[in-house]
């Protein structure tokens, strides 16, 4: 049984436990500190919070034990310098400057192919890799210089960001990541070579006859069925998408809901027809339809949508679900939600029963089961 | 000795009292600093080398304008405080 919670906020990083049935948060740690992700290592026990320090810029944690030690952060390779030693920067695919400066912790997971092996996807687009638990990080060139590169632009952040970061269990050299704006990439040796895997998608926010380019799409979070790998689920910024096998393009799901557009998704770990969406109205107004918190969940691969609702707010509610706002536990069926009006609701029986467990959290940035 | 001062809102996160350095710029004598206390650099700098946007250095009580190459000359007496600039709000 999945007794732990880590959850992300923009003041803190909390932890839910359950004792003897009832969950209860406990005081936030880096109390105050914007914490973007994190992340509990079940082979070592080792946890890692991603900080946002604003002014002083983003620095990684790790606790071992009881005690936080503050670790190396990634840290971006530069252009050569310009006459008089002026910084060179980049314009991303929208003209807008590109510094290859840390701006987020994104996205952190483990890579099972080495003990503290790590990789961390970050704002401005680049894609690091540890092979000790964080103590080091390296750049990953292989994505970076991509030609396509180019063509990448930030949607909701100035610059473009890696929020999803999949290893596939068969083979962890296989490795997809989610680019806003970029689209989905893939390697199959580790990280030397990539290519997009974005076909089948679409986007709405470029002219018709780009719509179709692999490299502007936005997905907005990837979330992949455990024991059935080949079975990735995308929330993308104007619908969802499923790619059912290795290799096929992305299907968009056009079952019947009031809304497809929203951030999170979370993947059924055993079932690849089931996974969980929480959308909110649309791009320009970005609060759940009719001011009611629904979950829609899918349980035959895409073709009908469940709309659950039960101890959801069922009015007058502005709550907006990150994309790492959604977690499902490793039997499926146990999920948390979180939102930016700091509302944590855990949903039992699949998502068919949900309980508000803190209604006065910060807004809430990441949540993670921790696996036991 | 010059002596180097960073922003109280820091000693949160790492640990840096004053302390007096060798150093003839404002960049020597913040690199000594950084010297007795390595970690301290990334929460001044970026990636890039340049100090970030919301620091401000003064020298003896005046900004130090030349933020690129700080190489703004210091007294063997002066004051370098680091300070986190007011902003948002």
């Amino acid at each position: 049984m999945t007794d732990t919670l880590l959850v992300a906020t923009r003041k803190g990083l909390f932890t839910l436990r359950r004792k003897a049935g009832t969950f209860r948060i406990a005081d936030p740690e880096f109390r105050g500190v914007p914490v973007s992700m994190a992340l509990c290592d079940p082979r070592d026990g080792a946890t890692y919070a991603a900080l946002d320090h604003g002014h002083f810029g983003v620095k990684l944690h790790r606790r071992t034990g009881r005690t936080w030690r503050e670790i190396p952060a990634p840290v971006y390779p530069q252009l050569p310098k310009g006459p008089g030693g002026k910084v060179t920067v980049e314009k991303e695919g929208g003209g807008r400057p590109w510094p290859r400066t840390l701006r987020l912790v994104w996205s952190l997971e483990i890579d099972p192919r080495t003990k503290g092996g790590l990789w961390c996807g970050t704002i401005p687009g680049g894609l690091f890799h540890s092979g000790d638990g964080g103590s080091s990080w390296q750049f990953n060139e292989g994505l970076w210089s991509q030609p396509a590169r180019k063509k990448w632009f930030g949607g909701g952040f100035d610059t473009p960001g890696i929020h999803s970061v999949i290893v596939d269990p068969r083979n962890a050299d296989t490795v997809t990541v989610a680019i806003s704006c970029g689209g989905v990439w893939r390697t199959t040796d580790g990280g030397k070579r990539w290519e997009n895997v974005s076909h089948g998608m679409r986007a709405t926010y470029v002219p018709d006859a780009q719509a179709g380019d692999v490299d502007v799409q936005d997905p907005h979070r990837l979330a992949m069925c455990a024991q059935v790998p080949r079975r990735i689920w995308c929330q993308h910024h104007n619908g969802i998408f499923v790619r059912k096998d290795d290799g096929a393009p992305w299907r968009e799901v056009t079952a019947k809901a009031k809304s497809r557009f929203g951030f999170a998704c979370a993947a059924h770990p055993e079932d690849p027809d089931t996974a969980w969406f929480v959308p909110a109205e649309k791009d320009e107004c970005r609060v759940p339809v009719d001011g009611r918190v629904v979950v829609l969940r899918t349980t035959d691969g895409g073709r009908s949508f469940d709309v659950l609702t039960k101890g959801l707010p069922p009015k007058n509610a502005f709550d907006l679900v990150y994309r790492h706002g959604l977690d499902v536990t490793g039997d499926g069926r146990l999920l948390a939600m979180g939102s930016t009006s700091g509302r944590l609701w855990i949903g039992e029986g699949g998502g068919e029963r949900w309980r508000e467990v803190d209604a006065c959290l910060p807004p809430i940035y990441a949540l993670r089961w921790v696996a036991s | 000795m010059p002596r180097v001062s960073f922003p109280q809102v820091l000693q949160r996160h790492v640990v840096c009292p004053p302390v007096d350095v060798d150093g003839t710029t404002v960049r020597q004598a913040l690199d000594a600093a950084f010297a007795v206390y390595p970690s301290v650099r990334g929460y001044l700098f970026d990636d890039s080398g340049a100090l970030r946007q919301h620091v401000t250095v003064f020298v003896d009580g005046q900004v130090v304008r030349d933020r690129r190459t700080l190489a703004q000359r210091v007294a063997v007496d002066a004051r370098i405080d680091v300070l986190q600039a007011l902003s948002g709000g």
